[in-house]
Parts: C-alpha cells; structure tokens; sequence
C-alpha cells in the first residue's frame, strides 16, 4: 500500500522543498519617505571636543537603517549629492578625515555618526541639521558604516565608480581592540 | 472616396493623433519613419489578404471535390507556376522594405546639418536637464523637463545620462535614442509644424519611470527667442512678504542643497534649476500640470505622489510650505 503511494509523496516532497526555496528569494521591503521610522528618542550627541564623553544611548532607528541595503545606498547617493567625498574622499580622507580606517575621534557607532553629520564637528565638519533631512543623515550615517565594514550584509558588492578601495562588503571590520576608543562611547583614541 | 479600404483605414487612423503619437508626425524625422511605417502597413497588409484568400479557396475547393478520390499528382503545372509568382512576390516585397529601411535609416543617422541648434538633454531618475549651448557661453542656459524649439530648424540633442540608461522619445518629432552612461549619442531633430508633444523616457529605468516624461514646444522663431531671452534672466525678486519668506526658507533650508535658482544663494546642481519654474507646463517631469496646488501637494508630500523619487519629504511648518509655493509660483 504504502509502496504504491511512495513516488506521489516524493513529489510532494521536492514541491514542498522548492517552496522553501522560493520562500528564500524574499527581497527587503523598501519603505519611502514618510512610511519610513519617524520619531525616537533625540539623540544626545558625543561632546564636541574630543576627549572622554557621556553614553550616547542606542535608537531603534540606527538599526533599521543600516540592516536596509535600499537606505544604505541611498546614503551613498547622498554621500556625493552632498559633497561628502569633497573632503573625505570616498572614505580616504583627504581634507577631513578618512573613514575607512578604525580610527573615530567621535566615535564608530551610527547614533555617533549621526550627531557627527547633524552637529558638525570642530575643525571643518560642517552641521546639516535642517540642511538634509532626519532620513537622509541615518542614510548618510549608515553608509559610512557600511564605508568602514561594519554592516557587511547590507552593503553592495560593487562600488558606484572606480575606486582603489574594496568593494565595500569585503572591506574588514575594524579589530574589536582599535574600537576599543568608541566602545567606552564618547571618548577618542 | 475613390477607394473605400484606404478612406476607412484613414478614418481608424484619425484617432489616433495628438500630442504622443507616431502616427502624427510634426517633424522631418519622424515624417520619414511614418512613411516606412505605411508602406509596412500596406505590403504586410496586401500579402496578409493573400493568404486569406489562398487559405479560403482552398477550403472551398476541398469541399467542391469532397465526393470524388483526391488525385495525387507530382506533375501541376499551374500550381509550379503559382508558387514562382508567389515567392517573386515574397523577394519583391521583402527588398522594398528592406531597401526603404535601409534609406530612411541613413537619412536619420547623417547629421548633415552645419547650423543646428545645440543642445543637451541629460537623463537622471526621474527627470530630464536640458541645456541650451548655443553661441558663447554667458548666452547657455539650463532649463528641466520641456523643450523649446524654432519650427523648421534642425535642433542638434546631445544626449547623456546622469545614472542609469534611459532613452529619449518625443514620438510626433523622432524616432527615440537612448541614453548611456559614458556616451555621447546624437540626434538630430528637425520640427516642421508647431505645437505642444509630449516626450518620454523610453527605456526601463526604475520605479518612476512611467513618470518621466517632458513637454516639446514647438513654436515660431520670434517667440522662441523671447522665450530664450526670458530664459537668460536671473529669478525675479519675490515681491510679497509671502514670497520673501519663503525665498529664505528656500535657501536655508534642504531646498537649496540640491536646487538652483539662478540670482539667489541656492546653488544645488543635482535637482532640476527652478529658476523659471511657474513658466513651465508641468511639475515633478509631467506628473502633474503646473498649479500651486500641485506645487503645495508636491513639496508636502512627494514620496507620496512620486514614491521613491529622489525629492525628499521635507518637513515644514504649513507656513513655511505656503510660503515656498507662493515664492516658487512667482517665479515665472
């Protein structure tokens, strides 16, 4: 009996597994403008000066910008748009400091970049608050990340233009003791 | 009158004008792509009727012998000879529709025209730039998303595209050229009868590419060097305490990072120049016609209207957003 029914089963089982498989090819929702994280907590930004500084607490926000391929793009789009690469070269630095590298005067994480581009910093940085809007310095700030290897899976494995540098998902995370500056947050090396 | 198939073809044709069709042709190239288009239509037309035809004698005859044998004959003289008339038929047809392809298509590539109008059209997401770079440079100027043209002179496009490919089509003046990242393609266009066409872009390009069209003016030559002249001015001063206020919300805040308006401190070079903004016909690359509602629901809420467009939702007091429009609706 159970021999008779056996190819039949095997089939449903190949559908099943295809399925699964299907199921896999799940691409990231894109969520436009408005639709897209409104409000968190306000960010306090890192002291203006380099030098040991308070917590700068976790936003929700951080995260889902920077895990989103679609927002991490567009930050480089912006990256350009704004003239980013002026002074900081596609991430080598230049006039202002370079961004691949595991060094952070104001510290690595994305609510510390974030307060970077939005406050500027002494020295040249200038503040886009007002200048670009909320979304677009999570964008800016999640595609620096992604310029320094943090956040590998959501980042392209082609640059937009010719670059000396890796594509940006292969690039090395910084070493867990060159962090070691923006894990007590706030403070430089 | 004389013939009753081609007046009623010409008939179902008449539907089909107006402002986006190749069957309308206002231009010398697109004239010469719709004679081809015809004589298509008539040669692919007749030898489809043949074989209608064919196909029907043939049923007819079957069912006239259906009570005798079927006589199998390898010797026919009169279908041999029907067969060679046939396929003199397919090789005569075939070369003139090769030979007229073959023509037309020279006839559009020669860019044989010495004292053209230059000008540069360059795709981005979802927008057109257009550049007029005639004469020396302080007479260029840059305007976004329509074109004027002098009717009856050829007006050289060079087309460029600023990300992806896109592809340039005014179907009533040309045929479409696309637009390549790192190339340099030319077209020539030559506008024979004046009126407003609707151009599109023609190649897949993203999510708004439906929504990336642009408005071709054809007009006399007198009223295009007004036009030209009004073009070469800087933005009027705001007059109203309105419009004043919301030239400084302009400048200071996300408008300016990427728009232009010439004469002011908004100096963005990556978003269409809005300088002259409320003279053109539509917004946002003809998806909407120009209006200051459209301007409010546009600048309040274009991620809505436009979902994935590079404009982003900037948020703004009611008051600020009024008095942008008022200021973007006075610069005509």
């Amino acid at each position: 009996m159970s021999s008779r029914f056996r190819p039949a089963v095997r089939a449903l089982l190949g559908l099943v597994a295809a399925a699964a498989l299907v199921g896999a090819c799940d691409r990231e929702l894109r969520d436009f403008g408005s639709s897209a994280p409104e409000a968190g907590p306000t960010i306090q930004t890192t002291s203006l000066t380099p030098g040991p500084g308070g917590q700068v607490p976790p936003d929700p926000r951080g995260e889902i910008y920077e895990k989103s391929a679609a927002h991490v793009s567009e930050g480089g789009r912006l990256f350009r748009w704004y003239n980013c690469n002026g002074c900081h070269s596609n991430g080598g630095g230049g006039m202002g400091p370079a961004l691949i590298d595991d060094e952070w005067r104001y510290g690595s994480s994305i609510e510390q970049i974030y307060g970077t581009i939005a406050e500027g910093r002494p020295n040249g940085m200038p503040s886009f608050r007002g200048k670009a809007t909320d979304e677009q310095i999570w964008e800016l700030a999640a595609y620096v990340r992604s310029l320094g290897g943090f956040t590998p899976q959501a980042s392209s494995s082609r640059n937009d233009e010719i670059r000396s540098t890796p594509p940006r998902n292969q690039v090395t995370p910084p070493k867990p003791s060159a962090e070691g500056g923006a894990s007590v947050q706030g403070t430089a090396p | 009158m004389r013939r009753p198939a081609s007046a009623a073809a010409a008939l179902l044709l008449c539907g089909c004008t107006g402002v986006q069709t190749p069957l309308d042709p206002a231009g010398e190239q697109a004239a010469s792509i719709h004679t081809i288009w015809t004589l298509m239509l008539w040669v692919c037309g007749f030898f489809y009727v043949l074989v209608i035809a064919g196909l029907v004698w043939a049923i007819w005859r079957n069912r006239r012998v259906a009570g005798g044998a079927p006589q199998a004959s390898t010797h026919d003289p009169g279908m041999e000879r029907g067969l060679a008339i046939w396929s003199a038929m397919i090789f005569v047809g075939l070369t003139v529709l090769a030979t007229w392809s073959f023509f037309v298509d020279r006839s559009l590539a020669s860019t044989h025209e010495q004292n053209a109008l230059h000008l540069r059209v360059t795709g981005y997401q979802w927008w057109w730039k257009v550049e007029y770079q005639e004469g020396p440079h302080p007479w260029w100027f840059e305007t976004a998303n329509e074109i004027h043209l002098p009717v009856g002179k050829t007006a050289r496009i060079e087309l460029e595209s600023g990300d992806v490919i896109h592809s340039f089509w005014v179907p009533n003046l040309s045929g479409k050229m696309d637009l390549i990242p790192g190339r340099h393609n030319v077209l020539d266009v030559t506008p024979t009868r004046v009126g407003v066409y609707r151009g599109q872009c023609a190649e897949f390009c993203g999510f708004q590419h439906a929504h990336m069209a642009l408005t071709v003016i054809v007009e006399p030559q007198a009223r295009f060097d007004a036009w030209r002249l009004h073009q070469l001015q800087p933005a009027s001063t705001p007059a109203t305490p309105d419009a004043q206020f919301g030239q400084q919300v302009f400048q200071s805040r996300a408008c300016g990072m990427c728009h232009t308006i010439a004469g002011t401190d908004a100096g963005g070079r990556m978003a269409p120049n809005l300088t002259h903004i409320a003279s053109r016909p539509t917004i946002a690359a003809g998806t909407m016609p120009m209006s200051k509602g459209a301007l409010a629901g546009w600048i309040s809420d274009p991620q809505g209207i436009k979902p994935g467009s590079k404009m982003p939702d900037v948020p703004l007091t009611t008051t600020e957003s009024s008095a942008v429009v008022a200021y973007l609706s006075s610069l005509q």
